[in-house]
């Protein structure tokens, strides 16, 4: 290797090894992602909207007795989740690819790992946003007091895993034309561990079951929680990328 | 600064860049030629990185592609006939933006120096939907040179603008040009290449069929030495 190659594939690897870029990045792009909605709202008052109206219509639908209510909860409220969580990452996604700006971030030398948190981190505080508030309103709702520091771990828990898997998966289905349709069809398959566990969870702390019980499911989120996140750090590099 | 030997593009069982090889020396204004489906943009999302060749040796400002992406895209501006902003930002917001991920040193004053080159100073608090599409593209344009890249790369940037609002970009352009950066552009309008551009590269089958510096041809025989390159008459 000449001495001009030597140097220049140094120079590379020192601008590859930049940790503070990697940071500074990633906050850039949750900045960029918190100003435009701040503007548009569009993505938090279409999940909110969407969150609100799914409640009420099984509250109405299923006019259930105080004591099944509890029961059912769980359930409910992931559903409520799940549903508007994907439809926040389908428009947190689409958003990049209008007017090419998912272009415009994979031609930054950023490390694309940065890009993936960033956009992750974004789409999480959106999904616990609109959790905060259906919280209250199905409290009211459905007579039942959701407010239990359990409850609300495992919500967090269950969320970080739902958007990691989400916001991978969802990158990779913008590239299509059916992305709308095709994000779920993909993601519910592959989140129904976190969900299933988050759902269980979650009716252990709502009935009082002692925490022994509820460990095993709340072991299982955070183990989805890591291998989802690691897989996602691993791959979105190749998924982006034609 | 670019040095491009045997590149292979393949999608599938179709092969798009069939071993093309193309240099380009610093300071030089090259206009791609050629028709549509020849394989341009294809050959610009390789050279920016955004796309991985088949086979074949690609080089950037001395670092190699796809290995040392990362270099590459620091040194390299993108302008395309989509903007690459963000609606919902303002034009001083979507260059801040950029700024902090290409870390652009003293943000501030190049952000105030980069609307005033691309004639924006007075709409920067303007949100980039309410834009018209030449204004966007003279942002994109300032999006792209925002880092001082060594290199530039327009695909077809005319694309879609009225003829006041290419006129303008011309003039861009040409500053551009003036600060001795190196530029790549393809374009269909080979009066505006022929107005811009030192070298014209005609790609036709996945290979540069002819290439002509601009001291050596009239630009009113473009037309011709286009065609004839098109259709494999020069080889």
């Amino acid at each position: 290797m000449s001495d001009n190659t030597q140097a220049i594939s140094q120079k590379a690897q020192a601008e590859s090894k930049d940790s503070f870029g990697f940071f500074r990045a990633l906050a850039a792009v949750v900045w960029k992602d918190l100003a435009a909605e701040l503007r548009s709202r569009e993505l938090l008052s279409a999940m909110l909207v969407f969150a609100l109206l799914v409640i009420l219509i099984f509250n109405f639908a299923l006019e259930l007795d105080p004591k099944t209510r509890s029961t059912v909860s769980s359930g409910v409220l992931w559903v409520t989740f799940a549903f508007a969580g994907t439809l926040g990452l389908n428009r947190s996604m689409s958003m990049e690819k209008d007017r090419g700006c998912l272009d415009g971030l994979l031609l930054t030398p950023v490390d694309r790992s940065a890009i993936y948190f960033g956009k992750a981190i974004g789409n999480l505080i959106f999904m616990l946003l609109v959790e905060a508030i259906v919280l209250p309103v199905y409290t009211v709702l459905y007579s039942v007091n959701l407010f239990n520091l359990g409850l609300i771990l495992v919500i967090v828990l269950g969320s970080i895993g739902y958007i990691a898997i989400g916001t991978l998966l969802a990158s990779m289905a913008v590239h299509t034309r059916t992305r709308d349709i095709l994000l779920p069809i993909l993601l519910f398959p592959v989140a129904i561990p976190v969900l299933i566990a988050s759902v269980k969870a979650s009716a252990g702390f709502l009935g009082g079951i002692p925490i022994d019980e509820i460990m095993p499911w709340l072991n299982l989120i955070i183990a989805y929680d890591v291998i989802f996140i690691a897989v996602a750090y691993m791959v979105f590099d190749f998924i982006v990328e034609e | 600064m670019i040095d491009v030997r045997k590149l292979i593009k393949r999608f599938g069982l179709k092969t798009v860049l069939r071993g093309l090889d193309f240099r380009v020396q610093p300071g030089e204004f090259v206009a791609l030629l050629g028709p549509n489906g020849a394989g341009k943009t294809t050959f610009l999302r390789i050279l920016s990185s955004l796309a991985r060749p088949s086979m074949g040796e690609v080089r950037v400002a001395g670092y190699r592609l796809p290995g040392q992406a990362a270099a590459v895209r620091r040194r390299l501006g993108v302008v395309s006939h989509l903007p690459l902003l963000y609606g919902d930002l303002n034009a001083d917001e979507n260059l801040r933006f950029y700024g902090r991920m290409y870390a652009v040193s003293d943000l501030n004053q190049r952000v105030k120096d980069v609307l005033e080159l691309v004639g924006l100073s007075a709409r920067r608090r303007d949100l980039v939907r309410t834009y018209s599409r030449g204004m966007q593209q003279r942002l994109a344009i300032g999006r792209a040179v925002l880092h001082d890249p060594e290199v530039m790369l327009f695909d077809e940037p005319h694309t879609g603008l009225d003829q006041d609002a290419c006129n303008m970009l011309d003039n861009v352009l040409r500053e551009v040009a003036a600060r001795g950066r190196t530029v790549v552009m393809t374009s269909h309008d080979l009066a505006r290449a022929a107005d811009l551009a030192s070298r014209f590269d005609v790609l036709s089958r996945g290979v540069i069929a002819a290439s002509v510096a601009r001291e050596k041809i009239d630009s009113r025989d473009l037309l011709a030495f286009y065609r004839q390159a098109a259709n494999g008459g020069i080889t």
